[in-house]
């Protein structure tokens, strides 16, 4: 089974019974292994939301969301706890390291929830730093590292747990050009050589040019869905959903 | 175990907040063991300075006797009642007594004074009398000198080898009286004892009141004072109607209505105290809340069940709390001791007031090992129990909202 991601029909309104905002209206979402895909829109389009919905950290008001076949927004929250630990990696906007461990103790910590043995974890942080690119900042805190270190080593704990997929909150978006490249050639080399899906929610033109395929959204509702785009995505897109 | 190291390393965060908390609970700790220590030190203290030094834990008297404290109320001592008292489990010593107020009296000075007839060696193996020889010889069984109080001897202007004169009324209205030399100078710590004690023999005693083999009371030694109420009343048990065992709580209901009192106010102290520690812990979770609200957002988020995160807070407040505790605890064990043998007294006036009240005015700390520790668990209990505020705010913990800056 290829599908690693269908949503259907997912809705979610914030402030339901003072002002309501129709955050993502009827959204209808098919995501296959080993894309690269970017969710693109203006501020308050929706992007979070959706990333975050796709992520089971919040609950759509209406549709189903499946992963891998299974519909997360049946599962009660300790079980949604638990697939989101074994099934999703997350890369945040502002890297969320854990400021007293070190980048192994970061990316050894999912491993740890996973009850993963200490050879298995061993194996996994020295193969994950390995292609992050930062074997020699193993025993060094997040203080230490540069915005972009962070941001890989961030990479790493999400894919730490060998998730179904990635989703990526802007996760260039605190980072300088150089940086944000590096982070970019990383992913996209993980993506091509080791099949791994990733989901970013961004305004990086930079992301935008290196996605295989572009969603856009306005108003909540998915406006363009391409599979090649240029930098001028939201008025050129080539409608490929409602 | 990696829960363990993280809480560990949390803990050390941000080490400011840390060493205030544990600085909070190091020095709550202290004074409440302190206060505590304290407390039962100046009890443990009065009740040995007036009860055991004197009255003894339990004392056996004919029926009446109490109510009515005069020589006619008095019972024959034998060796077969002494026998039987002396079989009860938690009995080790016996001392008799014949005792009666008569006037003593020097050249030109007369006073009232309490007049107690002894077994010289029994008397001490209850309440160490001899320790509190000043000056002069202790009393042998058969002697017929006297030992006065500092006190009384002072108000008489009598001293060591002088003649005292005892006048007072007798068993069965005869009249009562001796001559006696000045054998020793007894110092007691209570001033109440101090200005009316006498001691005779009890041969000497008794020749004195016309009483001969007659006894006022008997004095218990207990083996374990905690058990005086089942002793009490075993001993009630075994001897009858015609006589009555009284422990000093009913024999001196002051002392006792005292150390309530005392105590109650104690407890309002204490509760005060408590409460600032309460405070201090309080308001450290909170900041923490505060300042690791997106982190424990995103912790849930990447898949740490909640259950997880609060054995991790769980860990971090008992780390910090244990740590302050276990050094207070620590700290504290020097300065109870060091008070215990050099305690506090209070002088002049203030010490006048205490001492009119018939207390010692000094305040030694109690070094009984249950007060450490019972401070101790009551305040980890108290931090587990505010540890709660921030496991119910992570069973609440919305992950998105928390993340949102």
């Amino acid at each position: 089974m290829n599908t690693v991601i269908d949503a259907h029909q997912v809705s979610k309104t914030f402030n339901p019974t003072t002002i309501p905002i129709l955050a993502v209206n009827n959204v209808h979402l098919h995501l296959e292994r080993g894309e690269f895909t970017a969710l693109v829109g203006p501020s308050g389009s929706g992007k979070t939301t959706l990333l975050n919905l796709l992520g089971g950290l919040d609950k759509p008001d209406k549709g189903s969301i499946f992963i891998n076949g299974v519909d997360i927004t049946k599962l009660s929250p300790n079980a949604l706890i638990d697939f989101r630990l074994n099934n999703i990696g997350f890369v945040f906007q502002s890297f969320n390291l854990i400021p007293v461990l070190t980048a192994r103790e970061n990316v050894e910590l999912i491993m740890q929830l996973q009850h993963k043995d200490r050879r298995e974890i061993n194996e996994r942080v020295e193969t994950l730093f390995r292609e992050i690119g930062l074997e020699d900042k193993l025993d060094t805190r997040p203080a230490q590292l540069s915005g972009g270190q962070q941001q890989r080593v961030a990479v790493a704990r999400a894919l730490a747990s060998k998730p179904q997929f990635v989703l990526a909150d802007e996760p260039t978006a605190n980072l300088d050009s150089k940086s944000a490249t590096n982070l970019l050639d990383i992913m996209a080399k993980l993506n091509q050589e080791e099949n791994i899906t990733f989901i970013f929610s961004t305004h990086d033109v930079r992301v935008i040019e290196r996605a295989r395929r572009v969603i856009t959204l306005v108003d909540g509702q998915i406006h363009s869905d391409t599979a090649k785009v240029s930098t001028e995505v939201p008025h050129t897109a080539q409608k490929r959903t409602p | 175990m990696w829960l363990l190291k993280l809480a560990w390393k949390n803990m050390w965060r941000n080490r400011n907040r840390t060493a205030i908390t544990i600085a909070a609970v190091f020095f709550s700790v202290i004074l409440s063991i302190l206060t505590n220590s304290l407390q039962d030190g100046i009890f443990d203290n009065l009740i040995k300075n007036v009860v055991s030094f004197y009255n003894g834990y339990i004392q056996v008297h004919k029926q009446g006797y109490w109510d009515e404290q005069i020589l006619d109320n008095t019972f024959e001592g034998t060796s077969a009642l002494e026998d039987s008292i002396l079989a009860l489990e938690n009995v080790n010593a016996l001392a008799p007594r014949l005792e009666s107020f008569a006037l003593a009296s020097s050249d030109t000075l007369t006073k009232g004074c309490l007049v107690i007839g002894i077994s010289p060696e029994k008397e001490n193996s209850i309440t160490e009398l001899k320790n509190k020889l000043k000056e002069g010889e202790y009393l042998n069984e058969q002697d017929f000198g006297a030992l006065i109080a500092e006190g009384l001897a002072k108000r008489l202007k009598l001293y060591l080898h002088d003649t005292l004169v005892i006048i007072g009324q007798g068993y069965h209205g005869a009249m009562a009286v001796g001559k006696y030399p000045i054998k020793g100078i007894l110092k007691f710590g209570s001033p109440d004892l101090n200005d009316q004690m006498l001691y005779l023999s009890l041969p000497a005693a008794q020749e004195l009141y016309g009483a001969p083999k007659m006894l006022t009371s008997y004095v218990v030694g207990l083996e374990n004072p905690s058990n005086l109420d089942p002793t009490a009343e075993i001993l009630r048990d075994k001897l009858g109607n015609e006589y009555e065992a009284m422990t000093w709580e009913e024999m001196m209901p002051e002392v006792v209505q005292h150390i309530r009192t005392d105590k109650g106010s104690l407890v309002i102290i204490q509760g005060v105290l408590y409460m600032l520690i309460g405070f201090g812990i309080i308001g450290t979770l909170l900041m923490m809340m505060v300042e690791r609200k997106y982190e424990m957002g995103m912790l849930v988020a990447i898949g740490m069940k909640k259950r997880k995160l609060m054995q991790l807070m769980l860990i971090e407040s008992v780390f910090t709390v244990l740590s302050g505790c276990i050094l207070g605890m620590l700290a504290s064990i020097p300065i109870v001791f060091y008070l215990n043998r050099y305690p506090i007294k209070f002088k002049g006036e203030l010490a006048e007031v205490y001492e009119e009240f018939g207390f010692e005015a000094i305040f030694p700390t109690s070094t009984n090992p249950e007060i450490f520790l019972t401070q101790g668990l009551f305040v980890i209990c108290m931090a587990l129990l505010l540890s709660l505020y921030p496991i119910v705010k992570i069973a609440r913990l919305d992950p998105v909202a928390a993340m949102k800056k």
